[in-house]
């Protein structure tokens, strides 16, 4: 009882100090997250129509190779580029989020039926409205569901961003390491799960939104 | 009008698809492709509306050549079923009909019209089916959306890929007969894949039989029944509906060689006796030279018994050309069929016993095709 009694306490005193370090870690996690769908979402659909396998080929290579880098050592790799901060953990964030979005999204396009889209082409939609009426209405939800795995990961990642000094709830836990004080780390931990699993149901209800009554 | 002249197709990993096609698609005719798995009848059809491109040879439709017409506008003017139906699961039943028409930016209300009197054509009922999608619907409702989706836009030209191919055999049946209703009232050219013989027998104007990336035979349904240039033709079309179209074989196959007559000079009795000692109750009567003059009925012999026999002969009766089709008897409603040579000598009777037992041979293999 007394341990409940001094948790609330604990939130009474921090609680604005709680949001911000949240804030801060949402504003990491979709500003990395965001940028990467700008980049990687139309790429990887561009990629569906490329004919030359072997710049597609590279392309995924270097996705891949970024998402080899052990987390810690991006973010230390990035110091002397852009310092510490918001900027280098996003740019890693970003980095880290590039493969899995590329590879949902190209096999999302990529998975549709051939016999759709020979129909498509067949009744006579140009390229682009073939695009915007048939492949990617039917791709959406394997890319929405790229885009929530990858989120998932991020937010979870983004605890990381403590060690370059960009703030978000795994400063609440280092700080809770520093002080040792568990009921910190244990805010900041939880916090962090609780995030990922709301963003999991969001953007699962999306996602069965986006697909419902087709086959 | 749709032309090919000596096109070939060979694949980017060198397979020669298509070798030294030479076609002629008329206009408000209904063709029918059909061959072995395999033997390029997709390839041929997709070379129609530039889903693939033809390696070399000549390709026109009305006399412009296919690779000048913009394949979109080309596309939106040809009605396509595809083999593997192909209905977009993210749009409605409605939707997927009028996918072309919407391109051709139709009238809303002209496009709802149209989509009801299609799905009313294939019989699915308009209120039921409009809004559902494709995955609600089974495999063969599916495909007659496919048809209909091909025909929204009333395409002139429309190329169908093994359209009825889930269909059980009297929905089939009865798309078949809209299908030629259709292209008979409205002038359609069709372009038709199947591999079944009796679809293709049943619905095209021609025929158009590959195999291995070649044309082996191309001609009316007729032509290629009567006429099978070889054997694989003959083998494809197959033994039984070979002999159907052949019919009953000619008179002379039918012939009574031993079957008595009597020249015209003889006495009445002697007639008579020969009669009598056959058991025939009728018998033609030559003149010298063995020709045909007409028929001695035994009853009439016997009640005129001092008549000469050339006041006797019924020439009502009259004699078959050996060459003459047997049906032409059994259409009559004669009792003997005198056969004689183009010269009218007399040659025998048609056996009647013999004929029977074809006919009733013909009729059991009816039944049984059908059965
Ligand atoms: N894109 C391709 N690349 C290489 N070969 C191909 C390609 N498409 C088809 N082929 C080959 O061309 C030949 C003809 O194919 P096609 O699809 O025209 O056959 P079909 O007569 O329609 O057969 P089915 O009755 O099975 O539909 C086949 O041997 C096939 O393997
Ligand atoms: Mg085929």
């Amino acid at each position: 009882m007394k341990l409940i009694q001094e948790y609330i306490e604990f939130w009474e005193i921090r609680y604005e100090n709680i949001f911000s370090y949240l804030l801060e870690h949402l504003t990491i996690a979709f500003v990395s997250i965001i940028f990467a769908i700008i980049i990687t979402v139309p790429l990887a659909i561009g990629m569906t129509k490329m004919k030359n396998e072997r710049l597609k080929q590279s392309i995924f290579n270097v996705a891949n190779f970024f998402q080899t880098i052990p987390t810690i050592a991006l973010f230390a790799l990035l110091i002397p580029i852009f310092g510490i901060g918001f900027t280098p953990a996003v740019v890693a964030l970003f980095l880290y989020a590039l493969l899995p979005l590329l590879r949902n999204t190209y096999a999302g396009v990529e998975s549709i039926d051939q016999g759709i889209v020979e129909a498509a082409k067949g009744m006579g939609y140009s390229t682009v409205q073939r695009l915007a009426k048939v492949e990617l209405p039917i791709a959406v939800p394997y890319i929405m569901s790229g885009i929530r795995i990858t989120t998932i990961y991020i937010i979870s990642w983004t605890t990381l961003a403590t060690v370059i000094g960009a703030g978000g709830l795994g400063d609440l836990v280092m700080a809770g390491i520093g002080s040792n004080n568990t009921f910190m780390i244990f805010t900041g931990t939880a916090l962090a799960i609780i995030l990922a699993l709301t963003v999991d149901l969001i953007f699962g209800i999306i996602e069965r939104r986006l697909s419902v009554s087709r086959g | 009008m749709i032309q090919l002249k000596n096109v070939n197709k060979v694949y980017e990993d060198g397979f020669h698809a298509l070798k030294n096609i030479n076609l002629t698609f008329e206009e408000g005719k209904l063709n029918v492709l059909i061959g072995p798995s395999g033997c390029g009848k997709t390839t041929t059809m997709k070379l129609l509306n530039r889903l693939i491109d033809y390696t070399d040879g000549e390709l026109t439709v009305d006399g412009k050549l296919i690779s000048d017409i913009n394949p979109i506008e080309l596309r939106r003017q040809m009605g396509y079923v595809i083999q593997s139906i192909g209905l977009f699961p993210h749009m409605t039943i409605f939707d997927n009909v009028a996918t072309v028409p919407k391109l051709l930016k139709w009238d809303k209300q002209k496009i709802s019209k149209k989509v009801d009197e299609l799905l009313k054509m294939v019989d699915l009922d308009p209120e039921m089916y409009r809004e559902r999608y494709p995955h609600e619907l089974s495999g063969g409702q599916q495909q007659r959306i496919g048809v209909i989706r091909a025909l929204a836009a009333e395409p002139k030209i429309i190329l169908m890929d093994e359209p009825f191919s889930a269909l059980d055999p009297i929905s089939r049946e009865q798309l078949q007969d809209e299908l030629v209703r259709l292209q008979k009232e409205i002038n359609k050219t069709i372009i038709f894949v199947t591999h079944d013989m009796d679809e293709a027998i049943k619905i095209a104007d021609q025929i158009i039989l590959m195999r291995d990336g070649e044309v082996v035979q191309k001609g009316s349904p007729h032509e290629l029944l009567t006429n099978p240039i070889n054997q694989f033709v003959e083998d494809f079309i197959g033994e039984d509906r070979l002999r159907q179209a052949r019919g009953l074989p000619p008179m002379t196959a039918f012939v009574n060689e031993d079957y008595p007559s009597v020249k015209v000079t003889a006495s009445l009795d002697a007639a008579i006796h020969v009669m009598v000692d056959k058991k025939k109750d009728q018998m033609p009567i030559v003149d010298a030279d063995d020709k045909y003059l007409g028929i001695l009925s035994l009853y009439d012999a016997v009640k005129n018994r001092d008549s000469e026999i050339k006041e006797l002969v019924d020439e009502s009766v009259i004699a078959y050309r050996e060459s003459a089709e047997v049906e032409k008897f059994v259409a009559s409603k004669e009792t003997i069929a005198p056969i004689v040579h183009e010269d009218m000598t007399f040659i025998g009777v048609l056996d009647q016993d013999q004929l029977l037992e074809v006919l009733h041979e013909q009729i059991d293999q009816k039944s049984g095709v059908t059965s």
